[in-house]
C-alpha cells in the first residue's frame, strides 16, 4: 500500500516529500513490528506455528527478489543466474557453521572422504566477521567481474540472460563435482550445527534468525528505495529505456550496470545465507536452473519496478507453492508453468500494477464512485488502446 | 597416444553433431525473430518420447529393424506441430519483448515436463473433453456476427478469464488452508463469489460484444473444466489401468536397431581407433538435416522469404511477404529440428522428462558463440564446443600432455564431463572479449542502433 | 590550425569494403552554425557516428578542441563536450520530462556522484528555464511517453542544450514535423547558435534556407563543396548530384 504514497503524480515540494518519507518509514516500521510480533503470535494461536518458519524463509527469499527487481524491474537486465549468488551466500554461512566444532576436529564429511586436514578454502571461515563479509562480498565480487566482462562488450538482452544461466550451470557442475571440498551433491547441513552453544534448529536460534531476516529485509528495502528514488534510480530506468542514448548523454552505462548487478548479487547472497540457516541445508540444487527463473517470476507476479511488488510476489508465490505442493505435487509444476504464461501475457505489471489500475477501478466501482476522466483520457479509450497494441506489435517486430 | 587423439576427435565429432542438431533449430528461430525458446530442450524431449512411442508400436513387426526412420519423421511432425501451436498461441503476442518470451517459453517447458510425467489415458480424456467443449463453444459462437470483435480480443479475454479463475481458486484455497474453521471458509468463498458476481453485474451496464465474449469463454471454461474433470474421473474408476501414467518418472529406454550396434574399426598403420555405428548415424543424420535446411533456405520460395525477413523485417513486410506466416513456419521448422535432435538423443541414453534440460545450456552457448543470422556460425560453434567439451572432458589432453606435468595436471582437474564445462565456459567468456558478437556477426551500421 | 573547434583529416570508414566515408576533410570554427547536406547514402549519419565515437574510423584523424577523439569511448566524448541529437527523437519514455532534462543537465556523471548527488536549487531553476525555452514547462511532470512527436523533438533538443556541450550535433531535427513546428525548431536553433557551435544535418531545403550560413555538401563519403547557400546552389556539381542521376543507396 505504500506504493500509492510513493507514486504521486506530481513532485511535491521538498518538505512535503520529506514528510511522505516519514509516513512511509512509519508504515514500514509498523509492518515490520507486526510481522515480528503479531503474526507469529496469531499463527501460533491457530495452531499453524510451522508457518512461522515458512514465513521466515520466504522473507529471506524476498530479499533476493528485491535484488532481481533492482536489475530486471528497474534496469531491464534479466539475470537467470541469481541462484549462483544465493548459493554462494548460503555456502559461506554453512561453512562457518560446519566449523563450529571442538578445536582440532574436521567437518564430518571431510573425514568421510578420507581427508585429513582442512582445505585452505575453509580456513577463513573460522571467523564470523569474515563470514558475514563473505556472504555479501563474494557474490558481489563475482557478479562485478562477470558483469564487467559481459557489459563492457555491450552484450545485453537475451545474450546476457543465457550467459548468466550458463554461469549458473557451470558453478552447479563445479559444486556437484567437488566432494572432498564441499561435500558435492549432498551439500552442507546447518541444522545440527551449534552456534554460541545452541543447536541451530532450536527455537531460540531460529527465532533470532527470523528477527534477523526481518531486519535485513527492511534494510534491503531501504537500500533499494534509496537507490531507486534518486538520480541513480532515474538513470537505471534510462538505461532500461535506451542504453545507447545514456552513453551519448555522457554517462558510462557499464559502470552503473556493474554496480547494480553486484548489489543485487549481494542481496541474493544475504538471502541465501538467511534461507540456508532456516531451512537447515544448502546443496548445489540451489543452483538449479528452475530456481533462478522462479526468482524472476516472484518479481513478475508481484509487479516489476515496484519494490513492494517484489516482496509481495516472493511471499505470495512461495506460499502458493508450499500450499499446492503439500496437497498435490504434480499440480504445482503445471500451476507454475501457467503462472509464467499468464503473468507475461495478461498481467505484465503484476499484482501491484493491477491494484494500481484495475484494482483501483474495481474498488471505485464497488463503492459506487465513478471514475474521473483526466488528461490522458486516450489511455482508457479501448479503440486507441487496441490500435496502439497492434501497431506496437508491428513496430517492434523489427 | 595418437590413437587416443583419434578417439577424442571421433567422440568430439559425434558430440558436436548432436549439439549442432539441437542448436540448429534454435539458431534459425533466434536469427529470425530474436526469440530464445527456452522450451527448445523440452521439444527435443518430446521428439525423444515420440521415438519411444514409435519404437514400442513397431515392436514385433518386420519394420522394427528400421523403426528409426518413421520415428524421425514422426518426431519432426509432432514437434513441428507443437511448435506451430506454441508460436500461434503464445510467442507471437510477445514479439519485440524477448525477455518476456524467455519467461513464457520457460513456463511452457515446465508444463511439458510435467505433462510427460503425468500423462495417462485419464489425463488425455480430460484434456480432450476440455478442448472439445471449450473450443467447441467458442467455435459455435464465432459463427455469429459478433465474432469479429471478439476474435480480436480473444487473448485478452482468455487471459483475464484465466486470471479470474486463478484468483478465485487461490482465494478459496487460501481460505481453506489458513483458517481451518469451516464457517470462515464458507464466508470467504461467498465473499469472493459475491465480489466477482458484483463486478460482472456492474459491467452489465457496459454490455458489448467484448463483454459477452468474455463471459461466454468464462462459462465455456468452467463448463469444460467441470465436464472434463467428471468424465475423466468416471473413466478413471471404470478402467483403473487408465489412471496409470504412460511414462511416469522412470527413464524410457530406446534400443538402437541391430544394424546400429557395433563399431567401425579404423586402422592406419599402428594407430587404431573406431567409431560406433550409432555415432556415425548421428553424424550422418545431422549432415542430412543441415543439407535439408540449407536447401530449404536457399532453393525454395519460403526459404527466400525466411532469409529476407531475417535481414529486414519491415522491408519484407512492405514487399508483401506475409511475415506472420514466415514466423509461424520458421518456428515450426525450428521445433521440428528439435524433434529430430530428440530422436538422435534417444539413441544415446535413457529418455526422461529431464532429457531436454541437459542440452539447453550448451545449445544456447552455440548461439552465443556462433552469432546471429548465419548458419555457418552455428555449425562452427557447435563443432568447436562439442569437440572441445569432449576432448577436455574425456581426458584426452591429459594423455597428450603427459610429458609436461603442470599442463597435464591442469587438464586433469577439468577432465570430467561437468568440469569440462567449467573450462569451456571460461573460454567462451574470454572469446567474447575478443568477438562480442560471435564468430560471424552481422556487420554494418544497423547493428548497435 | 589551432583556432578550429573540430578538425577531420583524411577520414575513411569502410564497412566490409564499402566506403561510407572516403578521404573526408572537414573543419569547423568555434561558434559556427554549419549545415551539412547531401543526397541519401552520402555518409551524413556515419559522419556523426564517427565524431561521437559510435563508429571507429578505418583511416584518418578526428580532433576536437585539439584532442584526438579516436581513442575515446562514446561517453567520454560526450563528457568532453560533444552532444548529439538523433534522427528519430530518443528520450527516456518512462521518465518524466523534468527527469529527462535533469539527467542531461547533471554535470557530474560519474558513478559516485550520481549515487550521492542531489540537484541544487540553482540547477532546478536552470532546468525550469530550459523547459520554458523548449515550451514544455506545463508538461514537466508527465512521462515523456505521452509527448507528441514534435514535443519529443523539442525535449531532445532541450536535453542536448542542458548537457551544455561545446558542439551540438543535430541530425535531421525537422523530419516528420509540420511546417509550423519546423519553423519553431529553426528559431530555436538560431537562438541557440548565439552561444553554441552547432552542426546540423538536414534534408529539408526550406529549413536549410531558414538557418544556414555556411553549408557543406557531402557526396559519396567526401566533401563535394562548401560555401553559402547561394554558392552551393549555383555549383554545377551539386546540381548534378541532386538532379543528374538517381541515387538508390540506403540511408
Amino acid at each position: 500500500m505504500q506504493t500509492i504514497v510513493e507514486k504521486s503524480p506530481k513532485t511535491p515540494p521538498p518538505n512535503k516529500s520529506r514528510s511522505r518519507l516519514w509516513v512511509e518509514a512509519a508504515i514500514v516500521a509498523g509492518l515490520a513490528i507486526a510481522v515480528l510480533v503479531l503474526l507469529p503470535g496469531l499463527l501460533n494461536l491457530t495452531g499453524q506455528s510451522f508457518r512461522v518458519g515458512l514465513l521466515g524463509r520466504f522473507m529471506a527469499l524476498a530479499i533476493a527478489a528485491l535484488g532481481i527487481d533492482l536489475i530486471w524491474g528497474y534496469t531491464g537486465i534479466l539475470s537467470l543466474g541469481h541462484g549462483l549468488f544465493f548459493a554462494l551466500g548460503g555456502y559461506a554461512l554453512a561453512m562457518y557453521l560446519q566449523l563450529q566444532i571442538p578445536a582440532g576436529q574436521l567437518p564430518e564429511f571431510i573425514t568421510l572422504y578420507g581427508g585429513t586436514e582442512l582445505p585452505l578454502l575453509w580456513k577463513p571461515f573460522y571467523s564470523l566477521p569474515f563470514t558475514i563479509f563473505a556472504v555479501m562480498v563474494i557474490p558481489a565480487l563475482l557478479a562485478a567481474v562477470l558483469g564487467y566482462l559481459v557489459f563492457r562488450n555491450r552484450i545485453r538482452g537475451v545474450y546476457f540472460s543465457i550467459l548468466t544461466q550458463a554461469a549458473l550451470i557451470v558453478f552447479f557442475n563445479f559444486f556437484n563435482g567437488q566432494q572432498k571440498l564441499i561435500n558435492g551433491t549432498n551439500g552442507l547441513k546447518t541444522d545440527t550445527a551449534t552456534l554460541f552453544g545452541q543447536v541451530v534448529s532450536s527455537a531460540p536460534v531460529q527465532g533470532t534468525f527470523y528477527f534477523l531476516t526481518v531486519v535485513f529485509l527492511v534494510a534491503a528495502y531501504a537500500l533499494c528505495r534509496w537507490l531507486t528514488s534518486g538520480r541513480f534510480g532515474k538513470l537505471l530506468v534510462a538505461i532500461r529505456d535506451d542504453e545507447p542514448r545514456v552513453r551519448f548523454s555522457g554517462y558510462n552505462p557499464t559502470a552503473f550496470k556493474v554496480l547494480v548487478f553486484a548489489v543485487s548479487a549481494a542481496l541474493a547472497g544475504i538471502s541465501g545465507a538467511l534461507y540456508t540457516v532456516q531451512s537447515g541445508i544448502i546443496t548445489p540444487n540451489a543452483m538449479d536452473i528452475g530456481f533462478s527463473i522462479e526468482m524472476v517470476i516472484w518479481v513478475a507476479v508481484g509487479g516489476r519496478a515496484t519494490l513492494v511488488g517484489a516482496i509481495l510476489g516472493a511471499l505470495v508465490v512461495n506460499f502458493a507453492k508450499s500450499l499446492l505442493s503439500e496437497q498435490f505435487s504434480a499440480v504445482w509444476q503445471f500451476f507454475q508453468g501457467a503462472l509464467f504464461l499468464l503473468v507475461v501475457t495478461a498481467l505484465p505489471d503484476g499484482i501491484v500494477g493491477w491494484l494500481m489500475t484495475q484494482g483501483r477501478d474495481l474498488l471505485r466501482s464497488l463503492f459506487g464512485r465513478s471514475q474521473i476522466m483526466t488528461y490522458p483520457s486516450l489511455e482508457t479509450d479501448p479503440e486507441v488502446q487496441y490500435e496502439r497494441e497492434t501497431l506496437g506489435n508491428r513496430e517492434s517486430d523489427g | 597416444m595418437f590413437s587416443g587423439l583419434l578417439d577424442a576427435i571421433f567422440g568430439g565429432l559425434s558430440n558436436g553433431s548432436v549439439l549442432l542438431l539441437a542448436a540448429l533449430g534454435l539458431a534459425i528461430v533466434f536469427g529470425l525473430m530474436g526469440v530464445i525458446n527456452m522450451a527448445h530442450g523440452e521439444l527435443m524431449m518430446l521428439g525423444a518420447y515420440t521415438t519411444v512411442v514409435v519404437q514400442n508400436a513397431l515392436k514385433g513387426t518386420p519394420l522394427f529393424d528400421f523403426y528409426i526412420f518413421p520415428a524421425i519423421l514422426a518426431a519432426f511432425l509432432v514437434t513441428a506441430l507443437f511448435g506451430l501451436v506454441l508460436e500461434r498461441g503464445v510467442v507471437r503476442f510477445l514479439y519485440g519483448r524477448p525477455l518476456e518470451t524467455l519467461l513464457a517459453t520457460w513456463g511452457v517447458s515446465l508444463i511439458l515436463q510435467q505433462f510427460v510425467r503425468s500423462v495417462s489415458w485419464q489425463f488425455v480424456i480430460g484434456i480432450g473433453v476440455f478442448c472439445a467443449v471449450f473450443f467447441g463453444i467458442q467455435l459455435l459462437f464465432s459463427k455469429t456476427p459478433l465474432s469479429d470483435r471478439i476474435l480480436q480480443n480473444r487473448l485478452l479475454s482468455i487471459g483475464s478469464l484465466g486470471l479470474d479463475a486463478l484468483l478465485s481458486a487461490a482465494a478459496v484455497f487460501v481460505a481453506t488452508q489458513l483458517t481451518g474453521v469451516l464457517g470462515l471458509q464458507i464466508l470467504l468463498a461467498i465473499g469472493v463469489l459475491v465480489l466477482l458476481g458484483y463486478r460482472g453485474w456492474k459491467s452489465l451496464e457496459q454490455r458489448n460484444a467484448d463483454w459477452i465474449g468474455e463471459r461466454l469463454s468464462r462459462i465455456a471454461f468452467i463448463a469444460a473444466a467441470a465436464l472434463a474433470w467428471n468424465i475423466s474421473d468416471y473413466w478413471g474408476k471404470v478402467q483403473t489401468t487408465w489412471v496409470r501414467p504412460w511414462f511416469g518418472n522412470q527413464g524410457q529406454n530406446v534400443t538402437a536397431p541391430t544394424w546400429l550396434r557395433g563399431r567401425w574399426n579404423i586402422q592406419i598403420g599402428d594407430i587404431q581407433s573406431g567409431l560406433p555405428y550409432r555415432d556415425a548415424f548421428i553424424i550422418v543424420l545431422s549432415l542430412a538435416a543441415l543439407t535439408a535446411v540449407y536447401l530449404f533456405l536457399n532453393k525454395t520460395d519460403w526459404g527466400l522469404r525466411i532469409r529476407s525477413v531475417t535481414q529486414n523485417r519491415g522491408m519484407s513486410a512492405c514487399l508483401g511477404i506475409p511475415t506472420e506466416r514466415v514466423d509461424a513456419l520458421t518456428f515450426a521448422l525450428g521445433s521440428g529440428l528439435a524433434g529430430i535432435a530428440g530422436c538422435a538423443v534417444s539413441l544415446l541414453g535413457s529418455v526422461s522428462a529431464n532429457t531436454g534440460q541437459t542440452y539447453i545450456v550448451d545449445t544456447f552457448m552455440v548461439v552465443v558463440v556462433g552469432g546471429v543470422g548465419k548458419l555457418v556460425g552455428s555449425i562452427v560453434a557447435a563443432l568447436v564446443l562439442g569437440v572441445s567439451n569432449y576432448i577436455i572432458g574425456s581426458g584426452s589432453l591429459v594423455t597428450l600432455f603427459k610429458p609436461i606435468a603442470p599442463i597435464s595436471g591442469f587438464f586433469e582437474f577439468f577432465s570430467t564431463i561437468s568440469m569440462a564445462k567449467v573450462l569451456v565456459f571460461a573460454l567462451i567468456i574470454v572469446f567474447l572479449q575478443i568477438r562480442p558478437a560471435g564468430l560471424f556477426p552481422q556487420k554494418g551500421r544497423t547493428v548497435d542502433a | 590550425m589551432s583556432g578550429k573547434l573540430l578538425e577531420i583529416e583524411n577520414l575513411t570508414v569502410s564497412f566490409d569494403g564499402f566506403k561510407a566515408l572516403n578521404n573526408l576533410n572537414f573543419s569547423m570554427d568555434a561558434g559556427e552554425l554549419r549545415v551539412v547536406i547531401g543526397p541519401n547514402g552520402a555518409g551524413k549519419t556515419t559522419f556523426l557516428d564517427v565524431i561521437t565515437g559510435k563508429v571507429q574510423p578505418t583511416v584518418g584523424n578526428v580532433r576536437f578542441k585539439g584532442r584526438d577523439l579516436r581513442k575515446m569511448p562514446e561517453f567520454a566524448i560526450a563528457q568532453f563536450g560533444v552532444g548529439r541529437k538523433f534522427q528519430t527523437p530518443r528520450v527516456y519514455l518512462n521518465l518524466s520530462v523534468r527527469d529527462n532534462m535533469e539527467l542531461a543537465y547533471n554535470k557530474q556523471k560519474g558513478l559516485w556522484t550520481t549515487l550521492w548527488g542531489k540537484p541544487k536549487t540553482g540547477d532546478k531553476d536552470a532546468i525550469a528555464q530550459l523547459l520554458v525555452t523548449v515550451g514544455l514547462l506545463s508538461k514537466a511532470n508527465s512521462p515523456a511517453a505521452l509527448l507528441s512527436h514534435g514535443e519529443k523533438q523539442r525535449l531532445e533538443i532541450g536535453m542536448l542544450v542542458a548537457q551544455s556541450p561545446d558542439l551540438l550535433l543535430v541530425d535531421e531535427p525537422v523530419a516528420g514535423l509540420t511546417d509550423e513546428e519546423t519553423e519553431k525548431v529553426g528559431d530555436l536553433l538560431l537562438a541557440l547558435s548565439a552561444h553554441h557551435s552547432i552542426l546540423v544535418i538536414e534534408h529539408d531545403m526550406e529549413f536549410v534556407r531558414q538557418i544556414a550560413r555556411k553549408i557543406t555538401v557531402l557526396h559519396e563519403g567526401t566533401v563535394l563543396c562548401e560555401g553559402t547557400m547561394d554558392e552551393v546552389q549555383s555549383d554545377p556539381r551539386v546540381i548534378e548530384v541532386y538532379l543528374g542521376h538517381q541515387e538508390d543507396d540506403e540511408d
